[in-house]
């Protein structure tokens, strides 16, 4: 059979197909499922940094009238984390508390009141420790030692050489090193944490509703912490109100209702308050980049070599996954043979890091773009020139053993220049006005999953039932970027059908296939693929019916805007309800699945760690930024962004453009504002006045253009959109301000206060240049 | 202490005794099972429980419930009448205002309050009226837009 483009569901912009419930309130979170007969959950968290416990004792707090469970960290001695090699943190602290804010025990009660008044009965007798607050203190030969089995505080390690960077530096006729120090950041994503957990003691059965990006490692998780099986788990994520990645491993608090649901043989929601989700954090780490590039008088990189230091926190959660994205994303933007990267991967007594949009590899791609920037003017070169010195040529394989198929970032360097006027109005901006430019990249999906059992990476169900309605299952998270969309209007293009005939369920362990989560931007292109393969056997089915019925062969029948007809012919069309009826009529309610497995191609290098970065395509972004800077306070303004991403193709470039915006508008919140900050361990941004995220009224207009490259391998030839455009933003601005003032800007975010002190000191050192001369 | 509260949630009448110390935000959602009007801080900081009382605009998580005896209340459970989107809600969803959905309640909230007082509001009194709304997903450029187009839309 063949299809006909003229009734196509994808390639133009749709609304998203679980949007009206979110715009008229109905849309279920986790904090508003029904909470009859349901206990109140609080957690008792560490009030110091470092410390021993040396007795916990709940009586008190059990013997409060309404308090239904108490329990602490000698009820759970599982350790759970994120890789299988190091997962080293406790539900609540066993012997040792790491950061403020850990929790170490909880309570389960009537009501929030008496639960809070509980956790204040729980007495803990701690002796206090020295505590590493730095990544230079925790160094430091003399540090207190956070975990006995990690030396010098040292979770991980990389060194990767690839290629000769001595040679590379030699060819190079400029080389230039710059330290840049980042600032860590959090999520603060709309909704704060909840989970919802339900124990059936009769039949030894538990149930967790959770905010979850990843509710297939919290059901792994929760069977070995609970130590039940796991087919007497079920987990099921309602509406989520973002997650950025703040939600990609398991969190504490999602095991402690668990325990405690089962400890009351009941039903106990949590909910967190935005203060105990600031502490939960898993967050972008505090990140010292120190880089070292080499370049020749045409702009050519012969050869880069980067250090990346990252305070961690406590535990290990994503760190190994992180230190090594930001040395193996230094590769697969432009074409570099020589690249040296050492990251280390420190403990710190502040609550754990973790993945966030662009994991791993925005610090280092914001050095890079900010270095390129400074040489590129040092050179007489302009930005543009340079970066277009630096294109790969698709296909092909970096250095490193990363598989790139397809590559747009020429397209959007042309794009972004022509929409910004950049030629020339670079060099004719006012005073204190500046424009910056970058380049930026992201995986679609991590080629290899963190939980490796050798399943396909994506399955995609699919029923058609009596009432001609087409039913997708996925376990794909939708926490708003759109994937439940995307899977709809998948079988919505393949079958032929109009989009309100299909429905999506998502979710439900007991309903839905397993699916990974939604992390490393790997649903459109995974679960896309899925849904594609079994959208092909459902219509396969229905192109065999409708041959039945009309006396043909398969390859005969056409499809078009649910009819059926015999290619070329007058005979009578065929309605989608005719077909489908013949075709149940066959077997029943017709269910078939679409699975997708990643090319062995994709999978990275074979060196240590060479997994990581690996994917089955990139997506490219190119990005202008225009400031203001008001010399007299420090204050910048975002006047206006152009920002081009490759994303292969735009199933719906509503949501792309949307997640375009989004991840830019969220690089400028770590560019300009966004900071967690800490006094000796303890949070003073844990709120949403002192963790400044813009607002609308500071928030410019992003332009926005969509470069398709067509990925081979690629849903419709589609890649990621979400998160590649992020990592552009902090270069494009700190390069911004240094066309407008003239000050090269080190540090992350550029909040007035600390840009007013630079400014001075520049100011100072510029007249005391002109004074010696 | 307690108070008999009598007032109008979205036309209708309520007649309640609550606690003098329970909030707006905590009525709507647990006593009239109003979940839309949602909470995202630890009081007044984001903008997530926005409501309408007497037609202003209202941050219910820092709101007593006794406080608004005799008040109309209106949530986002309210602005869909007859089986049609309110134009704000329309314009957010066609447009993309919302990714996660979880600042749009009080972000359309905040909206249909403007929208009543000015319904031809210049973009930087868009972005005055809904400073205090926060939103993680959007950049709020598809924010902008929905309320413009809805804007256009109501003035029609």
């Amino acid at each position: 059979m063949s299809m006909n483009g003229g009734t196509s569901a994808i390639g133009r912009p749709v609304p998203l197909v679980d949007g009206i419930e979110k715009v008229t309130g109905k849309a279920l979170y986790t904090a508003d499922l029904d909470s009859r007969g349901t206990l109140s959950g609080r957690i008792l968290r560490a009030s110091v940094s470092h410390a021993r416990i040396l007795s916990i004792d709940t009586s008190r707090a059990s013997a409060l009238p309404g308090v239904c469970a108490v329990i602490t960290g000698q009820d759970c001695d599982k350790t759970y984390g994120v890789i299988p090699i190091a997962m080293n943190e406790y539900p609540m602290a066993r012997d040792k508390i790491r950061y403020l804010g850990e929790p170490i025990a909880a309570v389960a009660a009537i009501d929030a009141d008496t639960a809070a008044h509980a956790l204040e009965l729980i007495d803990v007798e701690i002796e206090e420790l020295a505590a590493c607050y730095t990544a230079a203190q925790s160094r430091a030969p003399d540090a207190p030692l956070l975990h006995a089995d990690k030396p010098g505080n040292l979770e991980r390690e990389v060194h990767h050489t690839f290629g000769s960077v001595s040679d590379g530096f030699a060819e190079a006729d400029l080389v230039r090193e710059e330290v840049f120090d980042c600032a860590e950041i959090n999520h603060a994503q709309m909704e704060p944490h909840a989970a919802l957990a339900e124990y059936e003691p009769i039949r030894e059965r538990l149930t967790l509703h959770s905010v979850s990006q990843v509710p297939f490692y919290v059901h792994l998780t929760l069977a070995s912490c609970l130590d039940m099986d796991t087919s007497r788990i079920r987990v099921v994520k309602p509406f989520v109100g973002g997650g950025f990645g703040a939600r990609t491993e398991t969190l504490n608090f999602e095991i402690i209702v668990a325990l405690l649901a089962r400890k009351v043989g009941g039903k106990v929601m949590m909910q967190l308050t935005r203060e105990e989700t600031f502490l939960t954090h898993r967050g972008r780490p505090k990140t010292r980049v120190k880089l070292k590039i080499g370049l020749t008088k045409t702009g050519k990189i012969t050869a880069a070599e980067c250090e990346a230091v990252m305070s961690g926190g406590a535990y290990a959660g994503y760190g190994i996954v992180t230190i090594l994205y930001a040395g193996a994303l230094l590769h697969g933007l432009y074409d570099i043979p020589n690249i040296k990267y050492d990251g280390y991967r420190v403990y710190t007594n502040h609550p754990p890091c973790g993945a966030m949009r662009g994991h791993g590899t925005v610090d280092v791609r914001h050095s890079f773009e900010a270095l390129l920037d400074r040489m590129s003017r040092e050179l007489g070169l302009d930005p543009f020139t340079l970066r277009r010195a630096n294109l790969l040529k698709a296909p092909m394989f970096t250095a490193n053993g990363l598989m790139i198929n397809s590559y747009g970032l020429d397209e959007c360097l042309n794009k972004v220049e022509a929409a910004s006027e950049w030629t020339h109005r670079k060099d004719n901006l006012p005073d204190g006005r500046g424009l910056g430019m970058a380049c930026s990249h992201y995986v679609s999906g991590a080629a290899k999953p963190v939980h490796w059992t050798g399943e396909p990476h994506a399955v995609v169900s699919m029923k058609l039932d009596f009432d001609g309605s087409v039913t997708v299952l996925t376990g794909a998270s939708d926490i708003g970027q759109g994937s439940t969309t995307i899977v709809a209007l998948a079988a919505a293009e393949i079958i032929n059908i109009d989009l309100g005939r299909v429905r999506v369920v998502t979710n439900d362990s007991v309903i839905t296939p397993k699916d990974n989560g939604s992390y490393s931007s790997r649903v459109t292109f995974m679960v896309g693929n899925a849904a594609i393969e079994a959208a092909k056997a459902l219509q396969a089915k229905l192109v065999d019916a409708a041959a039945e019925l009309l006396d043909a062969l398969p390859e005969e029948i056409e499809c078009e805007a649910e009819t059926y007809f015999v290619k070329g012919s007058a005979q009578s069309e065929l309605s989608f309800h005719d077909v489908a009826i013949k075709a149940l009529a066959k077997e029943g309610t017709i269910t078939v699945k679409g699975t997708f497995s990643t090319p062995i191609e994709a999978q990275g290098g074979k060196h240590r760690g060479g997994a990581v970065g690996s994917t089955m395509g990139f997506s490219y972004a190119a990005q202008v930024v225009e400031v203001s800077v008001d010399e007299t306070t420090g204050q910048i303004d975002i006047e206006q962004v152009w920002a081009a991403l490759d994303c292969g193709y735009a199933i719906n470039p509503l949501a792309v453009e949307g997640q375009i915006e989004g991840s830019v508008w969220m690089g400028m919140g770590q560019g300009l504002c966004e900071e967690t900050n800490y006094i000796n361990g303890l949070p003073t941004h844990a709120s949403l006045t002192d963790y400044c995220v813009p607002t609308m009224a500071e928030s410019p207009p992003i332009d926005v253009q969509i470069v398709e490259s067509i990925d081979p391998l690629g849903p419709f030839g589609a890649k990621e959109a979400g998160e590649g455009a992020l990592s552009g933003f902090p270069p494009a601005l700190v390069n911004a301000v240094a066309d407008a003032v003239g000050l090269d800007v080190n540090f992350l975010p550029l909040i007035p206060d600390r840009i007013l002190e630079a400014l001075t000191k520049y100011r100072r050192a510029q007249r005391r240049k002109e004074t010696v001369k | 202490m307690k108070s008999v509260l009598s007032l109008s949630i979205n036309g209708r009448n309520v007649d309640d005794i609550v606690p003098d110390n329970l909030l707006l935000v905590d009525f709507l959602r647990e006593r009239q099972d109003l979940t839309g009007t949602k909470k995202g801080c630890d009081g007044g900081e984001c903008g997530v429980c926005t409501v309408l009382v007497d037609g202003k605009p209202r941050l219910s998580c820092i709101t007593l419930a006794a406080a608004c005896d005799g008040s109309e209340i209106e949530t986002i459970e309210g602005q869909a009448r007859n089986g049609h989107l309110s134009a704000l809600q329309k314009s957010f969803h066609e447009n993309l205002g919302t990714q996660c959905g979880f600042c749009a309640p009080g972000m359309i909230i905040a909206a249909e309050s403007l929208l009543r007082t000015n319904p031809n509001p210049s973009d930087s009194e868009i972005k005055t009226a809904l400073g205090g709304n926060i939103c993680r997903c959007t950049g709020y450029t598809k924010i902008l837009k929905s309320v413009q187009i809805a804007a256009a839309e109501v003035s029609k």
